[in-house]
């Protein structure tokens, strides 16, 4: 969907390259995070994807075609982008903000209302307070949801996100994740997405590249990052505690017993829907060290023990 | 009788001189203020791209306000004699040069996220101008409108000099016939004029300040 090949970008009057020789896939429906220390080119790399600036070298490709040749504008009513800063208008209120690309689109009002009703509520603002306010009277996080819902609203198939959520509280943060989660996963868009945030890498990347100086350092899925760091710098980027993060991404019923039985009488439970690392503290708590697996409804479906959860961690195949 | 009654006494004595020279002054003050708002707009908004053709247009323009209002009127006597035209003119030359310079100046300190953000949604060039550009310039450009129009209403007192009319007739007058009663049926309306379009722009600067930008 789309293709990086040997991108690179200098700018005028800079000895090293921004973006240096950088070969990148990203497949259609799927999200690929940009992560790095700052400055080593994620922003430079998203601005040349819908030509804001132009590479120096190399080629781009969003859906079989070369972006070089198509029409800027067109090119960018089917990219959303959402900028680093925001860049909401200050003029316009939130509504007018999010209207933006369906009125270049030329949708009928009716459509576009009842669209930016949708797109409020979906990054969690009540249209009803917030559509006639000014972006000045909102904080910095619910600018920077409003800026999501505007990247969002033409329903492009590929998405730029530069940092969506640099700015919003931890509880905020991971909700707008999931409910970008939910977004992507029902209408498959291709997204770019940059963070400085490994664990937001994780969770949402399908893969991860990392980037070091404007070159390709490491591009994989989370756990092949996690299991198998290319150097130390990476190592040291994901941080001390991968072993936990590795945890984060296993679900509990890949690695349970399955079975009714066999867990002794009282040992705590855990949900069906808890990945390995949630299992922990109930697992510590545990007097045998094994806990039982519930679903919903509160029946036994498995047992999952410390021997589970050891195997996902000497187990070295990121599979 | 004191000099101020006098001239009030000349104003009722000669209404329809008096409604004459006003409306001349009006006219030929509010003729020149939109043509040198048509061409200076659009001439500052059109360089703000070309950082070449912005530093000519601006120094250009610069240099002009730098040339007295009187000279320049004076200048356009060889080329078009006297009368209302050579006036309009030398005014809205007069009143270009504070349009251009904030049209410019309102632009370029658009925030540069705004642009980019528009820019990256697909907004055309002449859309970004139109619809993000202008409208968050507006209060710097309308800045620059009022000072042209209040240096417009005093520069069209000069008109007379060069047959244009105006309330100026009777200042250049009563200069001439040592008579300050007559001076001041032209000094004293021209002065509350200027005052008043300096008032007068204020509040349309605010009322047309988009909501989102006003100081709350
Ligand atoms: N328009 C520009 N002109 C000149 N140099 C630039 C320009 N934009 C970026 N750079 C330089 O290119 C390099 C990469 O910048 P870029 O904005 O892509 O970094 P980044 O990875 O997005 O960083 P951050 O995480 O801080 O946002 C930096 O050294 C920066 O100074
Ligand atoms: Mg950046």
């Amino acid at each position: 969907m789309i293709r990086l090949r040997r991108l690179t970008k200098v700018f005028a009057g800079q000895a090293g390259a921004a973006v240096d020789d950088l070969t990148l896939d990203v497949a259609a429906g799927e999200t690929c995070v940009l992560i790095g220390p700052s400055g080593c080119g994620k922003t430079t790399t998203m601005r040349m994807i819908n030509r804001l600036i132009e590479p120096t070298r190399g080629t781009i490709e969003v859906d079989g075609r070369d972006v070089a040749k198509a029409d800027p504008v067109e090119l960018r009513r089917r990219i959303g982008y959402v900028i680093q800063q925001v860049g909401l208008f200050p003029h316009m209120t939130i509504a007018d903000n999010v209207a933006t690309v369906p009125r270049l689109l030329g949708w009928t009002p009716a459509r576009l209302e009842a669209r930016v009703d949708e797109m409020l509520a979906l990054v969690g603002l009540d249209p009803a307070s917030f559509r006639r306010r000014y972006p000045r009277e909102l904080s910095g996080g619910q600018r920077q949801r409003v800026g999501v819902a505007r990247a969002l609203a033409g329903d492009p198939p590929v998405m730029l996100m530069d940092e969506p959520f640099g700015a919003v509280d931890p509880i905020t943060r991971a909700r707008l994740q999931n409910e970008l989660l939910k977004i992507l996963a029902a209408v498959g868009k291709t997204v770019v997405f940059v963070t400085h945030d490994v664990d937001e890498a994780i969770r949402m990347g399908d893969r991860i590249a990392i980037l070091r100086d404007g070159r390709l350092v490491q591009h994989g899925t989370p756990v092949e990052i996690l299991v198998r760091p290319a150097d130390p710098f990476v190592e040291e980027f994901v941080g001390a505690d991968r072993a936990l993060k590795r945890l984060g991404l296993v679900a509990v019923p890949d690695v349970m017993a399955p079975g009714a039985g066999g867990a002794a009488k009282g040992s705590p439970t855990v949900s069906l829907h808890t990945s390995a690392l949630g299992a922990l503290p109930a697992l510590l708590a545990a007097p045998d060290g094994a806990v039982t697996v519930v679903d919903a409804a509160g029946r036994p479906v498995g047992r999952l023990s410390f021997a589970d959860v050891q195997r996902v961690l000497t187990d070295e195949s990121p599979g | 009788m004191t000099l101020l009654g006098a001239a009030v006494d000349y104003i009722a004595q000669n209404p329809r001189l008096f409604r004459e020279a006003l409306v001349t002054h009006l006219l030929l003050s509010g003729s020149a203020l939109l043509v040198a708002a048509a061409v200076g707009i659009p001439l500052g908004a059109a360089v703000t791209r070309r950082p070449r053709a912005a530093f000519v247009a601006l120094n250009g323009v610069n240099v002009a306000r730098t040339i007295p209002s009187l000279a320049v009127l004076a200048f356009m006597l060889p080329f078009l004699g006297i009368g209302f035209l050579p006036s309009f003119l030398a005014l809205a030359i007069l009143g270009l040069p504070p349009i251009v310079t904030n049209t410019w100046v309102g632009i370029r300190q658009v925030d540069p996220d705004a642009v980019e953000s528009a820019r990256g949604m697909g907004m055309t060039g002449s859309q970004v101008l139109r619809r993000v550009e202008l409208p968050i310039a507006v209060p710097v450009i309308l800045a620059g409108v009022r000072t042209s129009a209040v240096q417009i209403v005093a520069g069209a007192t000069l008109a007379a000099f060069i047959g244009g009319g105006g309330l100026g007739d009777f200042i250049t007058t009563g200069i001439g016939m040592m008579q300050v009663e007559l001076l001041l049926v032209g000094a004293i309306p021209v002065t509350a004029l200027a005052i008043a379009t300096e008032l007068g722009f204020s509040l349309l600067e605010r009322a047309l300040t988009p909501r989102g930008m006003r100081e709350s």
